[in-house]
């Protein structure tokens, strides 16, 4: 058993008791109580339970909770709040970018990554990007707008 | 799913993992960025008795050039060969195919070493270190020893490792090549292969005077075409080269049936991405 200490969404967690082999995703949602990180296929295909770790996009289902000592992790619940959205999200709510919404925490969170690493200038980008991120609604059409108008919008803001 | 149990170690040298290895009694499992090793645990189709975690190892994730090479540390991630300007300007070939491996989430934590190990005959550096002609230095219990990449892939999902060493290093020879392509085709974008091809080549007064050829997705591991490259050189230029040559490559590989695609489906493809690679590096050859 193993000590585990995380920022998530900027609050200090001190764990202790943490099997080796559990799952970040599970650490999250049943250690932490963040239910916001789905867990769909649990081997690193569908990209729902996608989070950032130090900044960067992981699967938290292909992460070991002990792995993440000292990391700084961002949930879905650390994008904002349903009165405070952030620009992702309102970008998701003006274009109808989610159905079910069971893919909705790691279309968010790897849509971050992307905004942040790449131009996403043309929609072929914005789909190679999502390529790693199952929506079986098959809602593609407007995922992929919110996310070029909320690349179009962080243009104007960082020109 | 989840993993089944087993005894986590963190060590901070290679010297002291390699120990953790020989002290597991072969139940032991390297473990590096994950993106295989993981979904092996969870699906429990591998289950190690000891997780050897090398990610607090420091020095093992660097990318430098050394005269006519370039050195790549074992952890460093795919992200990072993705965007470095050195790998553009160098090994422009594996900077093209980078984009292609699976997908940002993967590529921020997967590494070179990692990916080397698990050894898919579909995946793209695998395939790189074959056609770069790359040299895979491992550590063991013994040492250091080196194992040039075409040695290294024995079978699909099968390396020349023995079970105490660990990749350390990988050194890929700079081409002074002027013209270069790669091509690819997955089911979904970032997918494992269906067939791949990269081709590079260096003219001559008249043809070419080097030519290097690798391909994955076909066969057991990534195959270098060595025979095709000296009948590629052999060949005089003209505008039914690529076609030609497409037919070379395609009659080098017997690729099998899958769940993924029919070998026939994959020879198809292959001769397509064949053609459009010579095209590609021809018009640049400069």
């Amino acid at each position: 058993m193993a000590n585990v200490s995380v920022t998530v969404n900027g609050e200090v967690y001190d764990v202790s008791d943490v099997e080796p082999r559990l799952l970040l995703s599970d650490f999250l949602r049943d250690r932490l109580g963040l239910t916001g990180t789905h867990v769909g296929c649990e081997h690193g295909v569908c990209g729902a339970c996608t989070v950032l770790v130090n900044g960067d996009s992981v699967r938290s289902c292909l992460l070991l909770a002990v792995q993440t000592h000292g990391a700084e992790i961002t949930t879905v619940e650390g994008l904002g709040s349903p009165d405070q959205l952030n620009v992702l999200q309102a970008q998701f709510r003006e274009h109808h970018g989610l159905q079910c919404g069971f893919c909705t925490p790691g279309m968010l969170m790897t849509g971050e990554d992307l905004l942040r690493k790449y131009p996403l200038a043309t929609d072929e980008d914005i789909r190679e990007g999502l390529s790693g991120n199952l929506c079986r609604c098959t809602g593609y059409q407007n995922i992929v707008a919110a996310i070029r108008s909320a690349a179009a919008l962080r243009r104007e803001e960082k020109p | 799913m989840k993993p089944a149990k087993f005894e986590y170690v963190l060590p901070s040298t290679v010297g002291a993992a390699v120990a953790a290895l020989v002290a597991s009694k072969g139940e032991g499992k390297v473990l590096a960025g994950g993106q295989s090793l993981l979904p092996l645990l969870n699906f429990r189709m591998a289950r190690p008795a000891v997780l050897v975690d090398l990610n607090a190892i420091s020095g093992l994730s660097y990318i430098e050039e050394r005269s006519d090479r370039i050195a790549i540390g074992a952890l460093t991630r795919h992200r990072e060969l993705e965007q470095s300007p050195l790998i553009a300007a160098k090994l422009p070939v594996m900077a093209a195919a980078m984009r292609h491996v699976a997908h940002l989430a993967i590529r921020n934590r997967g590494t070179i070493g990692g990916s080397l190990s698990h050894a898919d005959p579909a995946a793209e550096l695998p395939m790189l270190s074959v056609f770069y002609d790359a040299t895979i230095s491992v550590q063991g219990p013994d040492g250091r020893r080196t194992i040039a990449a075409e040695e290294f892939f024995v079978d699909a999902l099968t390396n020349c490792l023995e079970p105490e060493e660990i990749v350390v290093e990988i050194e890929f020879p700079i081409l002074q090549h002027d013209g270069w392509a790669f091509e690819e085709v997955a089911r979904r974008f970032g997918d494992f292969a269906l067939a791949s091809i990269a081709v590079s080549v260096r003219p001559g007064p008249a043809g070419l005077k080097e030519a290097r050829v690798a391909l994955m997705g076909v066969a057991d591991t990534p195959l270098r075409l060595r025979e095709a490259e000296q009948e590629l050189i052999a060949m005089e230029l003209d505008n039914r080269t690529p076609q030609r040559f497409s037919e070379i490559v395609v009659s080098k590989v017997s690729p099998n049936d899958d769940l993924h695609a029919s070998g026939e489906y994959r020879k198809h493809l292959l001769a397509q991405l064949s053609k459009r690679a010579l095209q590609t590096a021809l018009a640049a050859k400069g």
